[in-house]
């Protein structure tokens, strides 16, 4: 922040030593002293462990078919044994894969790609610098609403096409929207995550500098090997952690498929939903075996981005 | 090459932003018209009308962010401050407690918390619905305020505090003043995490609260273009008064603009 570097040098962690000022009764101090830290953290801590692990608690505890609302009382492995051979499910996790893979590889590339125009200065950087961060506090539904109306068959990209004379009726139109492909999803996401992963990347170029490419480029290397020998290396840990929360984000988002996909095959959110509502009490085990498995992937995905993160920066 | 990337940020950020606002003015617009053949505020009518419910979702979207930023600020200033400043035992313990609902998505969270808030009176309740928006956003507070203090000059409180300064003058005159811009930021933040839940209002809200994109949803799968285009630009508001706040500050500074995204 801006103000801290009026401030001068930051100091190393240090709690505010209220022990070592000259004050009445000590003992009172320093036992405040203890529970200060205590006392500021408990309840935005309380709140995290009641508010969400409670709600993890019992949604487990539902997808072991622990149930006592609607007179389930044994645990049992049969719901998660119910989904895993189940075929919609195994559909709906080879799609959710598949779109939350292209958004996360497509995105990626553009952002790097962009991020490496965006650093140079030119005519007009800055404002394109704050034209490709627009998407970024836009909500999902509003980039969705938006796209529906550019790609839709009788959207503003088709009519651009009758004009040119390349269709004449909306039907000639590819379907784009609630298509088996997911398009209208894929870009719908790729039109938050692009900025999303960009600035990250464009931060990090900032702060290299020029310096390593002259070094680089007077020892004979061509701009491919720049890339990928110099920036490449230091870049990779920011587009790793980025795109692998972007991948999360992508694999649990409910919405945007609900709104821009096929019922059938749809995504394990989406799928997990319909279970939770319908009518059939019974199905709700189901529902949270489904949100079970998705939160069991989310976390795996975690720990093998920290393990890639470490290894790319090593 | 550097045009052609020009071009496409251009025209991939603001097409879609500029066929809402086209569609939003647009009262007959039939293929393979480039533009309406006639223009009107048909839609902006029904938008503020009784019949669409966007002025109800418009204020509990207003009401529970305010709420829910204000709650935020209460428990992650101070939590904040402790991770951000000291260093104790377990504070790795804590750091991953508050990622867990960052990573976890919070599907299985939502669905098993909504019959315990059934249970106690909280489904279908301003507090409820604020509630389950606090799993989200105090996560995301917290971190940032405590890479805020972990670059604040704490030792300014010990030189006013030996000048005479009582806690709540340290508190006013030293610390808020300069831990103040990020305390905006992360409110800003906060309240648009809030103001885009979807699912979470969905479920807990049971119906009875109404928030903006439990409005708009329907209306954009139900097939009115222009309605569709012009409540959603209602929906980008708070968005573009973030924009414009930010773009002197926070475009300095890509990687804060960057938080942003995980809306």
């Amino acid at each position: 922040m801006t103000t801290s570097a009026d401030l001068g040098p930051s100091p190393g962690p240090q709690v505010v030593p209220a022990r070592s000022l000259p004050r009445p009764q000590p003992t009172v101090r320093r036992l405040a002293g203890h529970l200060r830290i205590p006392l500021m953290l408990s309840p935005s801590v309380l709140l995290v462990v009641v508010l969400f692990g409670g709600g993890m608690l019992v949604g487990i505890g539902q997808s072991f078919g622990y149930f006592p609302t609607i007179g389930l009382e044994e645990w049992t492995f049969e719901h998660y044994a119910n989904v895993l051979s189940d075929p919609a499910f195994l559909r709906s996790l080879w799609v959710t894969f598949r779109i939350a893979f292209i958004v996360t590889a497509l995105s990626s590339v553009i952002a790097v790609g962009l991020a490496l125009i965006l650093r140079e200065t030119f005519a007009g950087s800055r404002i394109t610098k704050f034209i490709f961060q627009i998407p970024l506090p836009v909500p999902h539904l509003v980039a969705a609403s938006g796209f529906v109306l550019l790609i839709t068959q009788s959207g503003i990209i088709a009519r651009v096409a009758a004009g040119f004379g390349l269709i004449d009726r909306p039907s000639d139109f590819p379907i784009l929207v609630f298509d088996q492909a997911g398009v209208a999803i894929t870009l719908t996401f790729l039109w938050k995550e692009v900025p999303f992963i960009g600035v990250v990347v464009l931060a990090v170029l900032q702060s290299i500098g020029p310096h390593y490419e002259e070094i680089a480029r007077t020892l004979g290397a061509t701009a491919w090997q720049r890339f990928v020998h110099v920036l490449l290396p230091l870049i990779m840990p920011g587009v790793i952690s980025t795109s692998i929360i972007v991948f999360a984000f992508t694999f649990a988002n409910y919405e945007i498929p609900l709104l821009l996909g096929v019922r059938s095959p749809t995504t394990l959110p989406v799928l997990a939903f319909y279970r939770y509502q319908d009518p059939d009490l019974g199905l709700r085990p189901e529902a949270m075996a489904i949100s079970v498995i998705l939160a069991i992937v989310s976390v795996a995905l975690l720990f093998v981005y920290r393990r890639l993160a470490r290894y790319a920066v090593q | 090459m550097t045009h052609i990337g020009v071009v496409a940020i251009v025209l991939s950020v603001g097409l879609p932003l500029l066929a809402l606002v086209i569609w939003s003015f647009a009262f007959r617009w039939t293929f393979p018209d480039l533009l309406p053949s006639e223009w009107g505020g048909s839609a902006w009518t029904y938008t503020f009308g009784p019949n669409s419910r966007v002025v109800e979702g418009l204020w509990n979207s207003l009401v529970i962010g305010l709420v829910v930023t204000a709650l935020a600020i209460a428990v992650g200033l101070p939590a904040g401050r402790a991770l951000g400043l000291s260093d104790f035992r377990g504070k790795t313990l804590v750091e991953w407690l508050l990622l867990m609902p960052i990573i976890v998505p919070p599907i299985v969270a939502t669905m098993g918390i909504h019959i315990t808030f059934i249970r106690l009176g909280l489904a279908g309740t301003y507090l409820g619905v604020s509630l389950v928006h606090l799993i989200p956003t105090i996560p995301y507070f917290v971190l940032i305020m405590a890479s805020v203090f972990s670059n604040y000059g704490v030792e300014l409180e010990e030189t006013a505090r030996t000048l005479g300064a009582n806690r709540r003058q340290v508190f006013l005159r030293v610390m808020l003043p300069a831990i103040m811009p990020g305390i905006v930021v992360a409110s800003m933040f906060t309240f648009l995490i809030s103001w885009s839940q979807y699912v979470t209002t969905l479920l807990i809200g049971s119906g009875r609260i109404i928030t903006l994109p439990l409005v708009l949803f329907p209306v954009i799968s139900g097939g009115n273009q222009a309605n569709a285009a012009a409540i959603s630009l209602v929906f980008v508001a708070p968005a573009i008064i973030v924009l414009i706040l930010s773009s002197r500050k926070l475009s300095q500074d890509s990687a804060i603009m960057g938080g942003f995204g995980r809306l």
